[in-house]
This record gives C-alpha cells, structure tokens and sequence, in this order.
C-alpha cells in the first residue's frame, strides 16, 4: 500500500490564529481515511488545505509541507487548477450550479477544455453511472438540477467532480445536510468508489466513520491526536482524548 | 366604544384612499394619454402615422408620420445597449468579484454620483465635448447627431446597469463558486461560467431597465442630436427621437400638430409599459 | 503533471477578460471623474457673487441666477411637502392595513410603473392636468414632481416600516391601544430615516429634472416674492441651465449652474449614504 499524500510538520493560522499544529500524517492510496473530532478541532482546514481552497481565504498561513505523489502542493511550479483536477472537493451543503444536470457534470471537462460533444456524453454518463444516479436522472438530463432532492443533489455532486477524472476526492461532511436514507445511499456510494479513488471524508457522526472508512484521524483543538486503522481507533485508542471523544465523554 | 370604531374606519378610509393613490395616478395618466392621444390619430390614420416615413407638421400640407422618430429611438436605445451594457457588465463583474473593498467602495461610489448627474449636464458636456470632435473626427457639418446621442445615452444608462448587475452577482452563493473552484477552474473562468449564469435574471433585469432609462430620455438627447425629423439612414445624421419630438414643438404647436404630439407620447408611453412588463418578468423570475 | 500549467486557450481566456473588466471599470471611473472635472474647470470662474445675487436684465445685458436658485427651492419645498404625507400614508396603508394581496400587487405594480415613465410624459401629462387648468405656474411643476416622487417616498418608508420589529406593534396593542394610536405613536416614529432618505432622493431628483417641468413652471427668470411665487411661471436651476445653453448659447452661464448643480449632487449624494449608515448603525445596537 501506498501514500498519495504526505503532510510534514504542517502548520497554519488564520491571522493570529493557529488552527493547525504540527500535523503529520500519510493519506493511503484507494483507502478511505476519516477524519473525526469536535467542531474547530482543524479537520475541515486540513481537508481544504489538500486542493488548496485554503487559498482563497484572506489572511492564511501555512509552513511545513505537503506532498502529493512526490509533489510539493505549494511549489511554484504546481499549477493549483491541475492540482483540483486531481483532486476534487464535495461539499458539505450540496451546490449543484443553477444549470442542468448535463451542464453541471459536463462544467469540468468542458473547463479543461473538452468540446466533443460525443466524448462530452460518454463522459457525463460514465460520472453519473459511477455516482449511481444514473438511472434516476438519465430520461431529465436538460432539467434544472435545482428540482432535485438533496440526496440526488449531493450525489450529483459527487458526479460532477468525478466527471474530471481525479485521483483523490475529499469529502467534507457530505452528509450532514441529508436525511437518513439519503446519507445511507451516499455511504455506499462511497464504500463502492474506493475501489477507483482515495477518499478523505470529513465527518462529524462516528458512527460513520466506523461503517465507512478504513483508516481514522482523530483531530483535537488543531492537532492531530491519533491515526490509524479505523478498527484499531475504535476498539483500542491508545490515546485518553480518543478514548473519551469516541466512548461521547465530549464533543 | 362605538365612537371608537368609527372613528378607526373613518382613518382606514383615508389610509386606503392614500393607498390606491399610485393607482389612481396611473389610471389618470393613461387616461389623459389615451384620450388627448387618440383625435390625432383616428385623423391621420394609424398606418400612415405609424408608418409614415415623412414628419413635416408645419408644411402647407402637413405630414404627420412618425417612422422616422420610432427608427431614431430604436436605434438609439439599441446603440447606447450595444456600448453601454458590455462596459457595465464586465465594470460590475469586477466590481462584484476581482475589486478590493476599497475600490469597490470608489468606483461605486463614482456610479452613484453619475446617477446623480442631472441629464441637461450630460447634454451640455456632449455639446461641448463631443460634438466638436465628432464633426472633426468624421469631417462632416454638425457633429449633432444619432452618433453623439448613442454616446451620451450609453453613458447615462451606466449606473442602472452596474448597479443592479452588482447586487444581482454580490447575491449569488459562494458555494457555486467554491465548487467550480474546486473542479479546477480559474477564478476568472469561476466567474464568467458559473456566477454570471446564476446571476443572469438581475443582469438582464439590469439591462432591460437601461433600454428603458434610454428610450425615455429627453433633454440630454435634445441637446445632441441635433433634431431634425430624418430618417436614421446614418449615425451622422441629426434626427428626432420619440421623446424630443413631443418636447421640441410643444411650445408652438397648436390643432392638429398638437394632438399628433400627444399621440407621440402615447406611443411612447405603450413602449414604456412593454418594457416595464418585460422588467417585471425578470424580477420575477430572479426571486424564484 | 501537476505542473502542467493552463493550456494556452484557457490563458488568452483569463488574460481576455481581465483586459475587458480593466478596459471596463478604467473607462467608467475616467468617464465619472472627465465629466466633473470638465464641468468644474468649466463652471468654476464664471460662478461670481453678480451672478448668483441679480436677476438676469436684456436692458443692462446682465444675467444672474438668483430667481433661478429661489424657484428651485420653492418648488422642492412645496413638492416635499405635497408629497411626504402621501408617499408616507401610502407606505403605512401597504405595510399596516393592507391584508387583501390582490389589493397590494396592484399598488405595487401600479408603483413601479409611476417610477418607470419617462419624465417627458409627466411634464406631458401635468401640463395637460395642471397647467391647463391654473396656469403655467410652480405650483404646477411641482404637483407633476409630486407624482413623479411618490415611488420613492413610498418606497424608503415601506423599507424602514419593514423593520419595525413586530413586537412593538404587539406590545401597543396588546395595551389596548388602537390602531390609529400604535400608528401614531409606534410605527410613525420609526419610519423616520425612510422620510429622511426619501426625501433626499427626491431633492436629488427634483434639482435634476427639467423635462418634466419645461411646460408646467415654464421657462421665467423674473424675480418673484414668496407669496406670489406658487402661482406664477418660473425657470429651476436646471431649465434654465437648458435654456442658457441652448436657446441662448451662454455657456459661460450653463457650465456656472452645471457646476452648482454638481456640488448639489455630490452633497445629496453624501448625505444619503450617510443618513443610512447613520440609521442602520444605530438600528444595529
């Protein structure tokens, strides 16, 4: 097995102050790795430092590195634009663009400068088969993908950053905006997608992670507390904060 | 207690009176349009005034059609939405998603100040300033014309456009920014691909409210273009738009002359309503 | 593959269009600051003391803009008070008593089409409505104005009335108090920054409109007193920049009251965005 993305003594602040501490740790390749803790505890930061949305955030910085497949995100020489073609971003909220459901997976390729319409469809369609919405969508393709319910859209969403064939997808608490059978539709989606992807997953419901991921961070007040095999976390945490934080002493 | 109530009805009356005072108004204004608007053209016939390519009103044989001022206002509003929308749009663009608060702050505040400008100033600058140079410019005999009323009109319909275009594309949600981002797209692309679809009710309600603020300016238009009830066959041509030809014979007109420029204004005011139904459409469908 | 960077399309692409937004706002800023610019170069050294106190004479070939400048205030006055109580009334029968729906689009519908005609066709139409019947007079011009302004009036006091919290309005009533009573003492009191930001408004309008008001006021640089001045022709600042520049070519003239009428915009301009920081700070404690 091996390492997609390598975090080395990384810190960053938002002004004066320090969200992220010291954090090291190694993302394994088509594995899915959650990321756990309380609210402000840094997960979500990290998770945005990855493909660098962090970026736009007035007033941001960062020491330490990152490395994905061997490469420095933050050189010069790294294009941010190829970098969030390799690896996309689901958000919390599904944001689906105010265009059809075709416009809204075909919006990444076209960006990166695809044009045949042929190749265009194969493309959609293979995004939307693999984000297994397919079916429910493919007889309203030209339909505004707001009429949607929040459980396609997100799925959807999912679709749409398929559709630019990254490596890595992260995923920031995808779910916490559904209702149950959408989250459990989403959690198999997931469970399925690894078999192509590396899946970081944000997330607040332990329970989650547990059904889900194969490997676990735990995130307290910025730093990284514990990581490891999401069995091992759970059944033997090494660390008391973990212990307390997973048996519900907090959070 | 009955004293009370009555005198609470009494004071809901007068609130409800003051209330449909707008609509009274309108239906006031419509009404006056219509009826002084009508003799003339039941007399000239509503072809021959619509259509009529020949306005002479003071000729031994007067001709009353008004092709040629519908063409001019036309043409004019269509040149000053040609120049003015492309210069407002991508203003507001920036202004919207590129500026620093501060020069958002400037800029807008430069806008609002030329809302603010009173369109005999914007005439008199245009006569001053434009004028000359376009009869130099284009070597021809009075720089009065369709040209230098396009220019000022594009000009003054700046601020509807950039203000309304701004608020539509501050409103639109950061998410669909944040996602396009993600995908790997510039900001710039960002922007153009993903904020300006979902921006385009506001940005063509924008637009809309310029075509009307053009087709109903008056004073600015009379001071530049020179007013001479010509076919638009040219930008350099002086010509008579709807609004000036009701304004520029008023004050001698008399019998039939007269009632023909009240039926200018009521065609003028039929485009009016057009464009006002048009920009209800577009609110509209922005809130939903 | 990281450092593949953009492919050239999408380059030219972003390059493109930042030139258009740089072209774009460069040429709205330069346009703002040309035109008043030019117009205070312009206007500046003809504005003297002769100008701004004499009436203008054909006999001694002077020209001043005093009767000019007291036309103007008298019909912004007179227009103001016209209109406040009805633009007001209005705004509280749509926000306070209005409960059929129906009744209320037609209003609004009826409101934005006020505010969408030309002014053109209200000089027009108060010519016909006003003029004919009392005269060429102030009193006439403002009464057009007085329709033209109600929108805005209407629409500054609905804003403010909106964020009348509706506790308060419970709390009156639930004293026991009328409506008229929780109107008077509740609600009137807190619509008062929509007066004043109307009110701005529509003197910034007012100060800029001529077209409405070349055939109601008509075109007069007499000198009138206070007490006959309503009912008697007269130029505001603005008709009479129109006609000095182009009816009598005396542009030394128009770009004097241009210049004026701009220090007046920027004033009205200020004042606006300072009456709703003013409010909406105070508002926010």
């Amino acid at each position: 097995m091996s390492n997609i993305i390598t975090v080395k003594d990384m810190c960053l602040w938002y002004g004066d102050n320090q969200a992220l501490k010291n954090i090291n740790i190694e993302i394994p390749e088509k594995n899915i790795t959650a990321f756990i803790g309380p609210s402000g505890c840094g997960k979500s930061t990290l998770l945005k430092t990855f493909n660098r949305m962090n970026d736009l955030v007035p007033d941001v910085k960062i020491t330490g590195d990152i490395k994905y497949n061997e490469n420095d995100i933050f050189s010069k020489e790294v294009d941010v634009n190829s970098l969030r073609k390799e690896i996309g971003m689901v958000f919390q909220k599904p944001n689906p663009f105010p265009m059809s459901i075709y416009d809204n997976v075909a919006y990444g390729p076209r960006t990166h400068g695809i044009t045949n319409k042929v190749k265009l469809d194969e493309i959609v369609e293979q995004a939307l088969r693999d984000a297994a919405i397919w079916d429910e969508v493919k007889d309203r393709l030209k339909k505004s993908a707001l009429g949607m319910s929040g459980g396609q859209q997100q799925r959807l969403c999912i679709a749409r950053a398929l559709a630019v064939q990254p490596k890595v997808l992260l995923m920031d608490e995808p779910t916490s905006a559904l209702d149950p059978i959408s989250t459990s539709r989403i959690e198999e989606l997931v469970m399925e997608l690894k078999e192509k992807y590396t899946i970081v997953m944000v997330t607040h419901n332990m329970q989650q992670a547990v059904r889900v991921s194969n490997y676990t961070a735990f995130f307290l007040l910025g730093e990284l507390v514990e990581f490891g095999k999401t069995d091992d976390i759970f059944s033997h945490p090494k660390d008391k904060r973990t212990e307390d934080y997973i048996t519900g002493r907090f959070g | 207690m009955k004293k009370n109530k009555f005198k609470e009805n009494i004071i809901h009356g007068i609130f409800l009176l003051l209330g449909l005072i707008t609509v009274g108004f309108v239906l006031l204004i419509t009404i006056y349009l219509v009826i002084s608007g009508i003799p003339a053209i039941r007399e000239i016939g509503l072809i021959n005034f619509l259509f009529g390519k020949e306005w002479a009103s003071t000729a031994a044989e007067p001709k009353y059609g008004i092709l040629p001022f519908i063409l001019t206002s036309v043409y004019g509003t269509s040149g000053a939405i040609i120049i003015g929308v492309p210069i407002g749009f991508m203003t507001s663009v920036y202004l919207s998603k590129l500026a620093s608060p501060k020069t958002k702050y400037l800029v807008q505040t430069a806008v609002s100040l030329l809302a603010g400008i009173p369109s005999v100033v914007y005439g008199l600058v245009g006569m001053l300033v434009l004028i000359p140079n376009i009869r130099n410019i284009f070597n021809i005999p009075d720089g009065s014309s369709l040209l230098a009323a396009i220019i000022v009109l594009s000009i003054m319909i700046l601020p509807s456009i950039i203000k309304v275009s701004v608020t539509a594309l501050d409103s639109v949600p950061k998410e669909y920014e944040d996602a396009s981002l993600a995908l790997g797209a510039t900001s710039i692309e960002t922007y153009f691909k993903v904020s300006v679809p979902a921006a385009k009710s506001g940005i063509a309600a924008s637009v809309v409210l310029g075509v009307g603020r053009a087709i109903g300016e008056a004073m600015a238009v009379m001071m530049v273009a020179g007013n001479a009830p010509n076919m638009p066959n040219s930008i350099f041509q002086s010509v008579r738009f709807l609004t000036t030809a009701v304004s520029s014979e008023m004050s001698y007109s008399s019998g039939l002359q007269r009632q023909a420029l009240f039926s200018i204004a009521l065609v003028l005011f039929m485009f009016i309503l057009l464009i006002n139904a048009t920009l209800n459409f577009f609110i509209k469908r922005n809130k939903e | 593959m990281l450092n593949s960077s953009l492919s050239k399309k999408r380059k030219f692409y972003e390059a493109f269009m930042k030139v258009l937004m740089f072209i774009s706002v460069g040429a709205t800023a330069a346009l703002t600051l040309f035109i008043i610019g030019y117009v205070f170069i312009k206007g500046f050294p003809n504005i003297t003391l002769n100008l701004l106190l004499t009436s203008p004479s054909y006999l001694s070939e002077n020209i001043g803009i005093l009767p000019d400048i007291l036309n103007t205030i008298y019909i912004v006055i007179s227009t103001l008070i016209i209109v406040l109580p009805l633009g007001v009334g209005a705004a509280i029968y749509l926000t306070e008593y209005a409960s059929n729906k129906k009744i209320v689009s037609i209003i609004e519908y009826a409101t934005d089409i006020l505010s969408g005609i030309p002014s053109i066709i209200y000089g027009l139409v108060g010519m016909l409505l006003f003029s004919n019947n009392m005269g060429t007079c102030l009193l006439a011009g403002s009464l057009t104005l007085v329709i033209m302004n109600l929108p805005t009036i209407m629409r500054t006091t609905q804003e403010s009335l909106k964020t009348v919290p509706q506790s308060y309005r419970e709390g009156a009533f639930g004293l026991g108090a009328g409506k008229w009573r929780v109107i008077r003492t509740v609600v009137l009191p807190s619509c008062i920054d929509g007066v004043i930001t109307g009110c701005i408004l529509s003197i910034g309008r007012i100060l800029g409109e001529s077209a409405a008001l070349l055939y109601t006021a008509g075109f007069v640089h007499i000198l009138n007193t206070q007490i006959t001045a309503l009912m008697s022709p007269g130029a505001t600042l603005t008709v009479s920049l129109y006609l000095y520049a182009k009816e009598r070519g005396e542009f030394g003239v128009a770009f004097a009251i241009a210049a004026i009428l701009m220090i007046l915009t920027i004033i009205i301009n200020f004042a606006a965005t300072s009456v709703q920081n003013y409010f909406s700070k105070r508002r926010s404690l």
